[in-house]
């Protein structure tokens, strides 16, 4: 998953370096055109362009389906973030819950409020499908990611994800 | 998890200092507020000053104030200022016997999960948590 927030705000509330105010940032679902932004993003967090993963991401989920959202936010015509998430009939006898596995700002335009604003919107698609419960996965030393889903409520769940290598 | 007690006081001494950035606050109003000896506090928080979350100033009006980024400052840098809770030391038998070893493994992931969770709450998400917890505790109390 790709860090929403690395850098430090402008001095000035509300706006960032570039002049934008958070009410100037428009959450949409994603749109075939969007794609290229959205592996920009990904391959600038990542370092690792996977155009074809992307675009077989955007088959999966960026058509209208009602447990299945992928929504970019679009500042001045530029994709500067997107998030990706789904409602998850919960393994292991769990009750459903709203999952999310793919989000990125643009890292210049990072702590001023897009991050927050992808995940309140895709909480608010999450609710529309009748779930109570968000979730999500991060790496135990992406301390900035964590930080990020911290900060907007989210507690360790009572899960714990396991590994193994295959023998 | 247990913290030793210079470090919770730490983390009370910072939260409290970050909740109210604009004010000086004086090392006998957080002793009194957590029961503590003022003496005993005052040394952490110098160690605070001296790690540069918090400026000092003497005199009358004197007292402690927040110079941290609360959104960038995480629980483990305080933590970390007091403690060692990162590097699990090995117990007596740890190390020559099998099981010792065993053990060993399991005590080191419970200390990478403590310390992840310390590292990823900041100082603005923990004056959330208390925010949350009080606005909970006032729509629960019972009306009389």
């Amino acid at each position: 998953m790709t860090e929403p927030e690395a850098k430090r705000p402008s001095k000035i509330p509300g706006a960032n370096a570039k002049g934008f105010a958070v009410s100037d940032v428009l959450i949409r679902p994603v749109k075939p055109a969007d794609i290229g932004g959205v592996i920009a993003i990904d391959t600038e967090a990542t370092g690792i362009e996977s155009a074809e993963y992307w675009h077989e991401l955007l088959g999966h989920y960026g058509s209208k389906r009602q447990q299945r959202f992928f929504l970019v936010a679009e500042v001045g015509g530029v994709i500067n973030g997107f998030i990706i998430g789904e409602v998850r009939n919960w393994e292991f006898g769990a009750r459903s819950c709203g999952w999310i596995f793919g989000m990125g700002v643009s890292s210049n335009n990072r702590l001023h409020g897009i991050g927050s604003e992808l995940l309140r919107a895709l909480f608010e698609c999450f609710k529309r499908a009748g779930v109570e419960k968000v979730r999500t996965i991060a790496g135990r030393n992406n301390s900035l990611m964590l930080s990020f889903f911290r900060s907007q409520g989210m507690m360790a769940a009572p899960v714990i994800p396991l590994e193994c290598d295959l023998p | 998890m247990k913290l030793q007690t210079q470090t919770m006081l730490a983390l009370y001494s910072i939260v409290e200092a970050a909740a109210h950035p604009d004010k000086q606050i004086a090392a006998a109003e957080i002793a009194e507020k957590y029961g503590v000896s003022a003496h005993h506090l005052s040394k952490v928080l110098r160690m605070l000053g001296r790690a540069g979350f918090l400026d000092s100033s003497r005199g009358v009006g004197g007292g402690y104030r927040f110079a941290a980024n609360s959104r960038r400052l995480t629980l483990m840098d305080v933590i970390d200022c007091f403690e060692d809770i990162g590097m699990h030391a090995p117990r007596a038998g740890e190390t020559q016997t099998d099981v010792g070893r065993a053990i060993g493994v399991v005590l080191s992931e419970v200390d990478a999960i403590a310390e992840a969770t310390f590292r990823s709450i900041t100082v603005d998400t923990l004056l959330r948590i208390v925010e949350k917890d009080r606005l909970h505790a006032v729509t629960k109390r019972p009306s009389s």
